[in-house]
C-alpha cells in the first residue's frame, strides 16, 4: 500500500520565547488529509503554541522564534509569505469574536474584504449560502443577515466564525480550544459539525477535553513539555498508550 | 473629629464647584445682558458690523465666530493626518515599546508649552515663511493660526484616539490576521471600525481645545473685525477678540466681548459635553 | 497571478508602515523647533541681573538700544509676581480641590456628585479667556483696580478642576481593601481618610498638582483682565502685578523691550516643561 502524502508536516519544529526556553522541542509528526487530529496535553505544554505556528501567527510577535520546517503540500510554510499561507491555513480561536463592527453577512466575507478582492453579488451570496449552511447556521440567521454577528449566541458566534474561515476555502482548519468558552449543547453542536466538516477540510484541534478528542478525533497528539510524547490513531492511543506520561495523563494523575 | 463633621467639610469643598459654574454663568449672562437687549440676541450672532465710533456704534459677533470656526476646522483638517499616525504608532504598531514611550514624551511635551510661546513661535518662525511662500503679505492670518493651533491639538488628539487603538480587542486582530490580512488591512478593516467612535470623540475634545485657544490665535489671526474672505486673509476669534479688546473696553462695547465670551462658553460647553457623552460610550462598547 | 498580487498588497502594507512612522515623527519637529529656537535666542539674555532686576521702561529700554548696549534689567518683577499668584492659588485649590476629590471618590453614585463631577468637566474645559473675564467681574470691578488678588483667583479657577480630577482618580484606584481595613481597626471616615487613603493617595495627587501648576503657570489671557501687570517688584496682593507670561506678551508688543522676550521665553519654558517630566517621572516611579 502507498502511504498517503500528509497535507501538514511538522519537521523537527521549534518554538521558542525566549533564547533559554523552548515552548515547542523538536516536534514531528505528519498530518493526514481529510482527518480530525486532536492536540492534547496539560495546561502550558505547547499545544497552543504549536497549532499557531501552523498559521504563523508567531510572526505577528517578533520575539518568538520558530525553528525547524512546517510543511503544507511538501512546501515550508515558514519560508512563505504569512498572508498566502493564512489563505490556506484556516484558523478559529478559544474565544468567538466575530468582528463586531460588520453584520454577519459581512462577517462571513471578511477574508476576502480584508484582503481585497472584491467579489460579484452572485458569488457573495453564494459564499455565504455555502458558508453558513457548511456550519449549519443558515437556517438560524438566513433572515437576519444584516444583523451585527455580534447579536448571536456565543455558538453561533463561534459557528459564524468557523464560516468566515472556510469561506476563504483553507486546506487545513486549525481550531484552539473551539469550545471551550461555550455550554455543552452548543458544544455538542460544534463537534458534530466538526465530523462533517472533515469532509472537505482538514482539521487540526486543540482540546483540553478527553472525551471530545475521543469522540471527534481518528489521530489523537499528546504533548508535554513541548515535547510530542506520542501521536497515534486515536482508539489506540486512549485503550492502550504507549508512554507512561500519556497514560498518566489519561488517568487523570496529571493536570 | 466626627463623621458628620468630616462629611460636610466634604460637602461644602463640593460645593465650590457649582457654585463656581453658577457664578460663572449669571455673570456671563448678566454683565452681556445690555448688549444683547440693545442689539437683540439673533441680530448680535448674526451681524458682521463691528465698530466703536462714538455714537454710531455697532457689534455683532458674525466675523468672530466665523473666525473661531475657520481656524477650528482648518486646525482638525492640518491635525488629522500626523495625529492619527502618532496615534497608531503608539497604540499600534510600536505598542508597549520604547520608542512609544518616547514619542508619548514628545507630545506631552507639546501639551505642556504654554500657548504664548506657540504664539511667538509662530509670529517669528512660521510666519515669515508663510510671507516667503507667498502665501499672504502679512503673514498672519486664519491659516497661519490655524497651523500652530493644529500642532497643539494634535498631543490632545492623539493621546486619546491612542488609547481607544490600544482598547480593540487582540481577539478580533489576530482574527483577521488569521484570514491573511496585512498589518495594514487589519488597521483599515479591524482596527478603524471598531475604534471608530472613540477616536471620533477625540477629535470632538480636540475641537473643544481649539475652538477657545487665546493667545496663540491672538497673536497670529491678525486681528480684524471683518469677515474673512479666504483662509489666507485676517480675521479675530471670539477668544483673540476678546483678549485683544477686553482691557480698552467699556459699556456697549464691553458687553458686546462679554456677550461673545457667553456665546464662546455655551459653543465649548456643548462640544464638550458631546465629546465626553460619546468618550463614555465608546468606553462601555 | 496571486504572487502579483500579494506583492502589491506587501508594497501597500510596507507604505503604511512607512508613512505611520514618517508623519509620527514629524510631530517632534515642532517640539525640537520650539525648543531650539528658544533656546538658541534665550540663551544670551539669561544672566544673575536678569533674575533679579525688573523690567526696563520703555525709554531705558531705547536708550540702551541707541547706544548698542544691551537692554538693562530683567524680569524679578514677573517671577515674583507669578510666585505671589502661583502661592495663594495653590494655597487655596490644593485644600479645596482635595476636599473635593475625595468627596467624589467616597459618593460616585449620589445625584449631586454626579452633578459636581460634569461641572468639573465642564470648569475644565472653559477657555481660560472666559476665566480671566469671570475674575474681572467678579473681583477687579468690586475691588475697583486689578491686583493680584484677582490673579490669583484666576488661576485658583483654572487649577481646581485639575486638582480635583487627579484626587478623585487616585483614590478610585486605591484598593477597597485599604479603607475597610482602616475602618474595621476603628477608625471613622474621617480618621481613615486623612491617616490612611490620602498619605496612600498622595503620589498621585502631589504629582496632579504639579502638573496643574506647570498648566496654569504659563497661562497668560487670564492674568491680562486681572493682574494687568506692572513693571516694578511689588510685594501686595492688593495692587496691579506683573507675571512672567505677561512680560513675554508686554515684550512682544512693545518694539523696545523686544530683546527681552527668548529670554522670558526660555526660563518660562524650561520651567514648565522641567516641571511636566518631574511630574512624569513621579507618576511612573508611584506607579510601580
Amino acid at each position: 500500500m502507498e502511504p498517503v502524502k500528509p497535507i501538514l508536516e511538522f519537521k523537527k519544529t521549534c518554538v521558542s520565547y525566549t533564547r533559554q526556553t523552548m515552548a515547542v522541542k523538536y516536534v514531528s509528526a505528519a498530518i493526514e488529509r481529510n482527518t480530525i487530529t486532536a492536540i492534547m496535553g496539560p495546561s502550558g505544554c505547547g499545544k497552543s503554541t504549536l497549532l499557531r505556528a501552523a498559521n504563523l501567527m508567531h510572526n505577528l510577535y517578533p520575539n518568538i522564534r520558530v525553528d525547524g520546517e512546517i510543511l503544507l503540500n511538501g512546501e515550508n510554510i515558514l519560508a512563505m509569505q504569512p498572508i498566502d499561507v493564512r489563505r490556506k491555513v484556516g484558523m478559529v480561536f478559544q474565544r468567538p469574536a466575530p468582528f463586531p463592527t460588520m453584520s454577519i453577512y459581512d462577517n462571513v466575507l471578511s477574508g476576502f474584504t480584508l484582503n481585497g478582492i472584491s467579489l460579484s453579488k452572485s458569488e457573495r451570496d453564494a459564499t455565504v449560502e455555502r458558508c453558513l449552511r457548511s456550519v449549519a447556521l443558515w437556517d438560524e440567521v438566513k433572515d437576519v443577515l444584516n444583523k451585527k454577528g455580534t447579536f448571536l449566541s456565543g455558538g453561533q458566534q463561534q459557528r459564524l466564525c468557523i464560516a468566515r474561515a472556510l469561506a476563504m476555502k483553507p486546506d487545513v482548519l486549525l481550531m484552539d480550544e473551539p469550545t471551550s468558552a461555550l455550554d455543552p449543547i452548543a458544544t455538542a453542536h460544534i463537534e458534530e459539525l466538526m465530523q462533517e466538516l472533515q469532509k472537505e477540510v482538514t482539521i487540526l484541534i486543540v482540546t483540553h477535553n478527553m472525551g471530545q478528542a475521543m469522540r471527534i478525533s481518528s489521530k489523537s497528539m499528546f504533548m508535554y513539555l513541548g515535547e510530542l510524547v506520542e501521536y497515534g490513531d486515536t482508539a489506540t492511543m486512549f485503550s492502550n498508550p504507549s508512554d507512561e506520561r500519556t497514560k498518566a495523563y489519561l488517568t487523570g494523575k496529571m493536570g | 473629629m466626627n463623621d458628620k463633621l468630616y462629611r460636610g467639610f466634604l460637602f461644602i469643598a463640593a460645593l465650590v464647584v457649582p457654585v463656581v459654574c453658577g457664578g460663572v454663568v449669571y455673570a456671563l449672562v448678566t454683565d452681556a445682558y445690555d448688549a444683547f437687549e440693545y442689539f437683540g440676541f439673533f441680530r448680535f450672532l448674526t451681524s458682521s458690523e463691528w465698530s466703536y465710533t462714538d455714537g454710531a456704534e455697532q457689534y455683532g459677533a458674525l466675523p468672530f465666530i466665523t473666525g473661531t470656526l475657520m481656524t477650528t476646522l482648518l486646525a482638525l483638517v492640518f491635525c488629522i493626518p500626523f495625529s492619527l499616525p502618532v496615534a497608531l504608532f503608539v497604540g499600534e504598531y510600536f505598542r508597549d515599546t520604547q520608542v512609544a514611550a518616547v514619542l508619548g514624551t514628545v507630545t506631552d511635551l507639546l501639551a505642556g508649552i504654554p500657548s504664548i510661546i506657540y504664539g511667538l513661535w509662530g509670529f517669528y518662525t512660521l510666519r515669515p515663511v508663510i510671507m516667503a511662500l507667498d502665501i499672504s503679505e502679512q503673514g498672519s492670518g486664519i491659516l497661519t493660526a490655524s497651523l500652530v493651533l493644529a500642532i497643539m491639538i494634535i498631543p490632545y488628539a492623539s493621546s486619546l484616539s491612542a488609547e481607544f487603538i490600544k482598547m480593540v480587542p487582540n481577539d478580533l486582530k489576530e482574527g483577521a490576521y488569521s484570514l491573511g490580512a496585512t498589518h495594514a488591512e487589519v488597521v483599515r478593516g479591524v482596527v478603524f471600525p471598531v475604534a471608530g467612535s472613540g477616536i471620533f470623540s477625540s477629535y470632538v475634545l480636540a475641537i473643544g481645545r481649539a475652538l477657545g485657544e487665546t493667545m496663540t490665535v491672538t497673536m497670529l489671526i491678525g486681528n480684524t473685525n471683518n469677515i474673512p474672505e479666504s483662509i489666507t486673509s485676517t480675521g479675530n476669534s471670539m477668544a483673540s477678540v476678546i483678549a485683544n479688546q477686553f482691557g480698552e473696553a467699556s459699556d456697549l462695547r464691553l458687553s458686546s466681548l462679554i456677550a461673545i465670551g457667553l456665546v464662546l462658553f455655551l459653543i465649548t460647553a456643548l462640544i464638550n459635553m458631546v465629546g465626553k457623552i460619546m468618550i463614555k460610550r465608546a468606553r462601555i462598547s | 497571478m496571486t504572487t502579483l498580487n500579494t506583492r502589491n498588497r506587501l508594497l501597500k502594507d510596507r507604505l503604511m508602515t512607512w508613512a505611520v512612522c514618517l508623519l509620527a515623527a514629524l510631530t517632534a519637529v515642532p517640539l525640537l523647533a520650539i525648543l531650539g529656537e528658544v533656546l538658541l535666542r534665550g540663551y544670551d539674555q539669561l544672566s544673575w541681573s536678569f533674575f533679579t532686576e525688573p523690567t526696563p521702561t520703555a525709554y531705558r529700554a531705547m536708550k540702551a538700544i541707541e547706544a548698542g548696549e544691551p537692554i538693562p534689567g530683567g524680569i524679578a518683577n514677573g517671577i515674583i509676581g507669578t510666585m505671589i499668584m502661583l502661592g495663594m492659588a495653590v494655597l487655596f485649590a490644593v485644600p479645596t480641590g482635595i476636599l473635593c476629590g475625595a468627596f467624589l471618590a467616597e459618593n460616585q453614585k449620589n445625584r449631586f456628585a454626579q452633578t459636581v463631577s460634569y461641572l468639573t468637566d465642564l470648569l475644565q474645559g472653559t477657555p481660560s479667556v472666559i476665566i480671566g473675564i469671570i475674575t474681572y467681574i467678579w473681583v477687579v470691578v468690586p475691588m475697583k483696580g486689578y491686583s493680584a488678588i484677582a490673579g490669583s483667583v484666576a488661576l485658583f479657577i483654572m487649577m481646581l478642576p485639575l486638582i480635583i480630577r487627579s484626587t478623585e482618580e487616585t483614590l478610585k484606584i486605591l484598593p477597597a481593601s485599604l479603607k475597610e481595613a482602616g475602618l474595621a481597626l476603628g477608625g471613622n471616615n474621617a480618621r481613615v481618610m486623612l491617616r490612611v487613603q490620602l498619605p496612600a493617595a498622595f503620589g498621585g495627587i502631589f504629582t496632579g498638582v504639579l502638573l496643574a501648576i506647570s498648566r496654569v503657570i504659563g497661562e497668560t489671557a487670564p492674568l491680562m483682565f486681572t493682574a494687568l501687570g506692572c513693571s516694578l517688584i511689588r510685594w501686595s496682593v492688593d495692587k496691579p502685578i506683573s507675571a512672567v507670561p505677561l512680560l513675554i506678551w508686554e515684550f512682544f508688543n512693545d518694539p523696545n523691550l523686544q530683546e527681552l522676550i527668548w529670554g522670558a521665553s526660555l526660563f518660562l519654558l524650561l520651567f514648565v516643561l522641567t516641571l511636566n517630566l518631574i511630574a512624569k517621572y513621579l507618576a511612573k516611579k508611584w506607579n510601580q
